[in-house]
């Protein structure tokens, strides 16, 4: 349920939906070519080197470092309420780089390009609606698996 | 091989333009051209409109600028590569003249913006990252440019001030340039003191929302030289992508498709970067000026803020740059920039530039992204 992720969904329908699936069971899951074994996050069905069109989920530890981020003070349409937030870019360990939220275990201060991350699952609730995400964290922090009232790499972040 | 040349300009004002619809404006930009030219509609064969539609209410906006400049029934298209629209109206012009297909072509990028509000246009714009797996984490246009400059910092040492001289010396020129949207100069200390956006940007590392339209009249070598005795022609044209996706970007300081798309143009023209007497770059945010520096390879890979500090992209300087004032004081109604880039280029070919006129300027060149880098377009104008 690919409509799970995210807190304004813009692409409900794809082939790798699945990966909503698994985040809300905790897990991060990057995609590997069931041909020549190409790995990609964020996951893809089709593979670019070999273009085959079988791929399997590959479950990553979550660990990767930063690359850059910004403070988002100005925010689109459906962000108004959890503005400012700020996004990092992250190298992961294992394959491919992933975009997300800082979450509360670090302040805003702390933040530094090359600084180690944990990416962690996270769930919250929005109108009667689950969805899902991830958010960065400092190393070690684990997954709480209780929804939130809100998502946590917005304005509240810290407090 | 034959050449194409450009003919006719026209360029309406830039601003926030509640008087007009978007084929107004066209028009303005238009009427200018043809007059520019010295041509009658008739001698149009085909237009081609550089837009990005989602912006206006009426879908399929060739059909409605065309009528609106009686044009019926000549042939008609849209062109849209995000902020890069403009020129890929110019490109595909070009290929039709070139391929024998039609003789005079009328380029109209144009663009009504601010009937959307800004939280809108920010929604709208951050939607040219990548949907899936980054504008759900409410990406903004000016975030990803913001990331690219902590990383440009990052890894050479640019400067806030770095970015405000951009600012600066943009507005300077706007200041100078009756078409612009803002026609004030600012301080460093002003620049670097405004409202944040997203860190380490500020309000004046952004450039504005805005209307407007620009217009040119390409035409084959033959029907160019028996129409006019000014004719800059267009002797270089590049285009390339880079991914949708930022996560799918090695290098987060320089925009590979900028970089291809120079290369491209240079080598069809015969030029190198030191050839370039005036340039046009794409300046959505200061830090993408620094990175046109680098990638049009005006300076050293990382030495963009220090050519800037040196005020090497003023007239005077190695490489003037953005003396029109840029996206950042012109405004930046999307569709319209990669043409009104062209404008300036053969105004100063043509000696026409007043007090900002570069001193013996014969080759000019424009630069226009589209997005984030996704697309680029470098064309390179020459004067005889």
């Amino acid at each position: 349920m690919f409509q799970w992720f995210g807190k304004v969904s813009y692409c409900p329908h794809t082939k790798v939906s699945e990966f909503a699936d698994h985040l809300k069971g905790g897990r991060i899951m990057a995609s590997r070519c069931a041909e020549c074994g190409f790995m990609s996050f964020p996951p893809r069905a089709d593979c670019p080197k070999c273009l085959g069109g079988e791929f399997e989920f590959r479950e990553l530890c979550g660990r990767g470092t930063v690359v850059t981020y910004t403070r988002i003070d100005a925010a689109p349409a459906g962000f108004e309420d959890v503005a400012p937030y700020t996004v990092g870019v992250v190298d992961l360990e294992e394959t491919g780089r992933l975009l997300a939220w800082f979450g509360p275990s670090i302040p805003e201060d702390r933040i530094r390009i090359g600084m180690p991350i944990q990416v962690v699952p996270r769930l919250f609730e929005e109108l009667e609606e689950i969805k899902v995400y991830y958010s960065l964290e400092q190393p070690g922090t684990v997954w709480g698996k209780e929804p939130e009232t809100r998502p946590a790499g917005g304005a509240e972040r810290g407090k | 091989m034959a050449r194409v040349g450009v003919i006719g300009i026209g360029h309406g004002q830039f601003g926030r333009r509640t008087d007009a619809t978007v084929q107004e404006l066209a028009f303005e930009a238009y009427r200018e051209a043809l007059r520019d030219a010295g041509i009658t509609p008739d001698a149009i064969d085909a237009s081609v409109i550089g837009s990005v539609p989602e912006y206006h209410k009426q879908r399929s906006l060739a059909g409605v600028v065309q009528e609106y400049l009686a044009l019926n029934p000549k042939a008609t298209w849209l062109t849209e590569v995000a902020c890069a629209s403009g020129s890929a109206a110019v490109r595909t012009a070009w290929m039709a003249i070139r391929s024998g297909l039609h003789d005079v072509v009328a380029v109209i990028g144009c663009q009504k913006m601010t009937e959307l509000t800004t939280a809108e246009i920010l929604a709208l714009m951050g939607r040219v990252g990548e949907v899936q797996w980054e504008s759900v984490f409410g990406t903004t246009f000016p975030g990803y440019y913001a990331m690219f400059a902590r990383r440009h910092m990052h890894e050479f040492g640019t400067t806030r001030e770095h970015l405000s001289l951009v600012a600066v010396k943009n507005h300077y020129y706007g200041a100078r340039n009756d078409k612009a949207l803002f026609r004030k100069e600012i301080t460093v200390e002003k620049a670097s003191a405004s409202d944040p956006v997203a860190s380490p940007f500020l309000v004046y590392d952004c450039c504005a929302n805005a209307d407007g339209a620009a217009c040119l009249i390409l035409a084959s070598e033959e029907r160019a030289k028996a129409t006019s005795d000014r004719v800059v022609w267009l002797d270089g044209i590049g285009c390339a992508s880079s991914s949708m996706s930022v996560l799918r970007r090695p290098d987060l300081t320089s925009l590979p498709s900028a970089v291809l798309a120079s290369r491209q143009a240079y080598r069809m023209a015969g030029i190198t970067a030191g050839d370039v007497k005036v340039a046009e770059v794409h300046d959505c945010f200061t830090i993408a000026e620094i990175m046109a520096y680098e990638d049009l390879g005006f300076c050293e890979k990382g030495q963009g803020g220090p050519f800037i500090a040196e005020r090497q992209s003023y007239i005077g300087g190695a490489t003037p740059v953005n003396v029109d004032g840029g996206l950042k004081a012109k405004g930046h109604p999307i569709g319209a920039t990669g043409v009104s880039m062209a404008y300036e280029i053969v105004r100063q070919l043509r000696g026409e530039c007043g007090e900002r006129q570069v001193p013996g300027a014969d080759v000019g060149l424009t630069h226009n992204v589209g997005g984030i880098g996704q697309y680029c377009f470098v064309n390179v104008y020459r004067r005889d």
